[in-house]
């Protein structure tokens, strides 16, 4: 029996644009997963341990402030750390498609760019934790 | 929230009560709705982008118990619906003020002369997330963020260099900063003072509205009671000391930007306002020795008649709020002024172009609304900060509907329509029921820590996205018209090596100031807030002293404590 998909979505960093994470969190339990909103402030650190404690399926990080370039490869390198790499990485927010290479290549495995709709959101982590955890 | 009792949208969207005669009801009978079965409409119902129906017309029927003195008065009379001014435009066009920060304190003063010299007629600075929140740009969680947002602000001199140059005395100056306001202020004074400008002719507006830190925009630091301190603090001084300065910029705009309708974002601004009106005058200030330097700031999004039935409503509202229920008698104090910024959420990261086009119709709705000041946005403002490019259009965008649309001939043009009249009227209705539900939660900051206007704003914003993907609601080019191959735009990057040239001036005025009296002014400062006194002198002595900051809210923090919103279920 499969159980739910849980996902974390995580605001770092000092961005309190939280109108999207709070939508894709919504939307994401209407669509029959659990999910552990951080709330704000949250560094690297603590979304990782976040991540850990709550034994997350995905990670979804929102960032609108520019800072992603330095906080998401962070957040990335942490969960390799922890040997959490399995977990599913998606950013969604403020990001330029010049920032997007760079981000899958610490381990990002999609980015939703404004104007992405939650059904696309869901069907993508629906998907792809499919894929990750089947392969243990 | 009650049994039964209907959210903030269900309210907006109320039924406007119309009562078709006799005659009306034949006609829809025998003409309208025949010629509606072989050409029905293109919906069933129409709203505007709020949700609030909207009608297919509007007639006298609609202003049956309409009083143009008591509704409307003339521009610059009691209510003021029709503009705060008696010339409005025709005296003085409203303030073009491009809201600006990026980079280092060099290059937003770059840019700052440069739109002056383009005609914009006032300053407006945009502070980044550090600065905002209170961290010096060394400090550890100020890593990655340092001039991406806005400029990076951390001590004095940094202020001393972004306003290099710039004419205080014949200039105003807008700052958006809220927690650290009263700091940054105290900067900008320091500034004013060195450059030989008197105290008492400098204009300008911090925006120092905590309130929606805690609704919207969420830049808070310390809990309720000691922000609305520092609030009341910077008010107080304000008339006392600098009295052409607007100490608050009371804000809707962040509270639409989070997903409001515009009946929330008026009416949660306004009770903002009202909350901050008590607080005042419990400080023993008379209303009237401070109201008529209190100032708003709106957004104009994209629906045009709802943004003007917005503007129009506010003004009564506030002026009979004021009146009636503060007993304000100074005329002035009646005043809503207002600045307006278009609608940053309505910007599409997809076909840019678009963008300037939604930027010209939310900046036409602020003016038809009569605003005071504007802010257009930029085309590629859903991506980055503007280019200089993206600015220049964006303020020329002003220009051209100043200079050549002819809106500006004459005060209040859609004043009389059937529709205008209407909205405006069921607008400042639906404002009144959300003030009796404020009010019966104990004032805003009760209504805050319950939560209320956050839900309602994040009930809104739900509604809206479900909206867009069931393709109710278009967004051209996102949901509808869309082109596969994107042309791509020059962006605006952030030097990371910005962080890095402020961490070593940082590090240099550490070595150059004298750390004693630093140390001396942040103790005075401490001690201070653990009282009542006003913290105005205490900071401006530690800001002379070249304290940071970091160091400044550190001490705050400290005396204060810091606060961590309800979690979001």
């Amino acid at each position: 029996m499969d159980r739910r998909i849980r996902v974390l979505v995580a605001k770092p960093g000092l961005d309190g644009h939280d109108r999207g994470a709070k939508i894709v969190a919504r939307a994401l339990r209407d669509a029959g997963m659990e999910v552990i909103y951080t709330g704000l402030r949250q560094t690297p650190e603590m979304i990782v341990n976040a991540a850990l404690q709550e034994d997350v399926d995905a990670i979804g990080v929102s960032i609108l402030s520019g800072a992603h370039r330095t906080i998401v490869p962070r957040i990335c390198e942490l969960l390799h750390e922890e040997g959490l790499e399995d977990i599913l990485v998606v950013v969604g927010g403020i990001i330029p498609d010049a920032d997007i290479p760079d981000l899958k290549k610490v381990g990002v495995t999609e980015v939703f760019q404004p104007g992405a709709s939650t059904q696309q959101i869901v069907e993508f982590i629906r998907a792809h934790v499919r894929t990750v955890t089947s392969d243990e | 929230m009650e049994k039964g009792q209907k959210t903030g949208t269900e309210l907006g969207m109320g039924r406007s009560e119309r009562q078709p005669s006799t005659t009306q009801a034949r006609w829809e009978e025998e003409v309208l709705n025949p010629a509606l079965e072989r050409s029905p409409e293109r919906q069933e119902v129409f709203t505007t982008l709020s949700g609030v129906p909207v009608e297919r017309l509007y007639t006298p029927s609609d202003l049956a118990d309409f009083d143009y003195s008591h509704d409307l008065g003339d521009p610059g009379e009691y209510p003021f619906t029709r503009g705060i001014h008696r010339t409005m435009y025709r005296g003085r066009v409203w303030t073009m003020r491009q809201f600006s920060g990026f980079g280092s304190p060099e290059d937003t003063n770059q840019r700052l002369h440069y739109l002056l010299k383009q005609g914009q007629t006032g300053l407006s600075i945009a502070f980044d997330l550090p600065t905002l929140m209170g961290y010096d740009s060394d400090h550890a969680l100020a890593e990655g963020e340092v001039g991406k947002c806005g400029v990076t602000v951390s001590s004095l001199a940094d202020m001393e260099t972004l306003l290099a140059g710039l004419p205080l005395e014949q200039v105003t100056t807008s700052m958006t900063i809220n927690s650290p306001a009263a700091i940054i202020w105290a900067m900008y004074l320091a500034v004013a003072e060195k450059s030989g400008a008197e105290l008492k002719k400098i204009s300008g507006t911090t925006q120092n509205d905590i309130l929606k830190e805690y609704i919207a925009q969420k830049e808070y630091i310390f809990p309720p009671k000691p922000s609305m301190r520092l609030v009341v603090d910077t008010i107080v001084y304000g008339v006392r000391e600098v009295p052409r300065w607007n100490a608050i910029s009371i804000s809707g705009y962040h509270i639409r930007e989070a997903g409001s309708t515009a009946v929330q974002e008026l009416a949660f601004t306004l009770r903002d306002g009202m909350e901050y009106v008590e607080w005042v005058v419990r400080a023993g200030m008379s209303v009237d020795e401070f109201a008529p330097r209190l100032s708003f700031f709106f957004n104009a999004h994209n629906d045009l008649f709802e943004e003007v039935a917005k503007y129009r409503a506010a003004r009564r509202v506030w002026a009979r709020v004021m009146r009636e229920r503060f007993a304000a008698q100074n005329p002035r104090s009646w005043l809503c002024r207002f600045h307006t910024q278009t609608a940053g959420c309505s910007l599409t990261a997809q076909q840019p172009y678009n963008n300037v086009v939604r930027t010209t119709l939310q900046a036409l709705a602020a003016v038809l609304g009569g605003t005071q000041s504007l802010h257009t946005n930029s085309l590629d403002e859903a991506w980055a900060l503007p280019t200089e490019a993206a600015v220049t259009i964006a303020l020329r965008t002003q220009q051209v509907i100043a200079h050549e649309s002819g809106i500006t001939n004459t005060v209040d043009p859609l004043a009389g329509s059937y529709f205008v009249e209407k909205l405006t009227a069921e607008t400042e209705r639906a404002c009144y029921e959300y003030f009796d539900r404020i009010d019966a939660l104990g004032g805003m900051v009760a209504a805050i820590e319950k939560g209320f206007p956050q839900k309602e704003i994040h009930e809104a914003a739900y509604a809206y996205q479900q909206a867009v993907e069931r393709k109710e609601a278009v967004i051209v080019g996102v949901n509808d018209f869309v082109t596969k191959e994107e042309r791509p735009i020059t962006l605006l990057v952030i030097d990371e090596n910005v962080a890095r040239h402020q961490r070593q001036k940082l590090e240099q005025l550490k070595k150059q100031r004298d750390n004693s009296r630093v140390q001396a002014t942040l103790e005075s400062l401490g001690n201070a807030a653990a009282t009542d006194a006003n913290l105005m002198p205490y900071i401006l002595e530690s800001v002379r002293a070249y304290a940071t900051l970091g160091e400044m809210c550190d001490v705050l923090r400290r005396v204060f404590g810091t606060y961590e919103e309800p979690a979001f279920r």
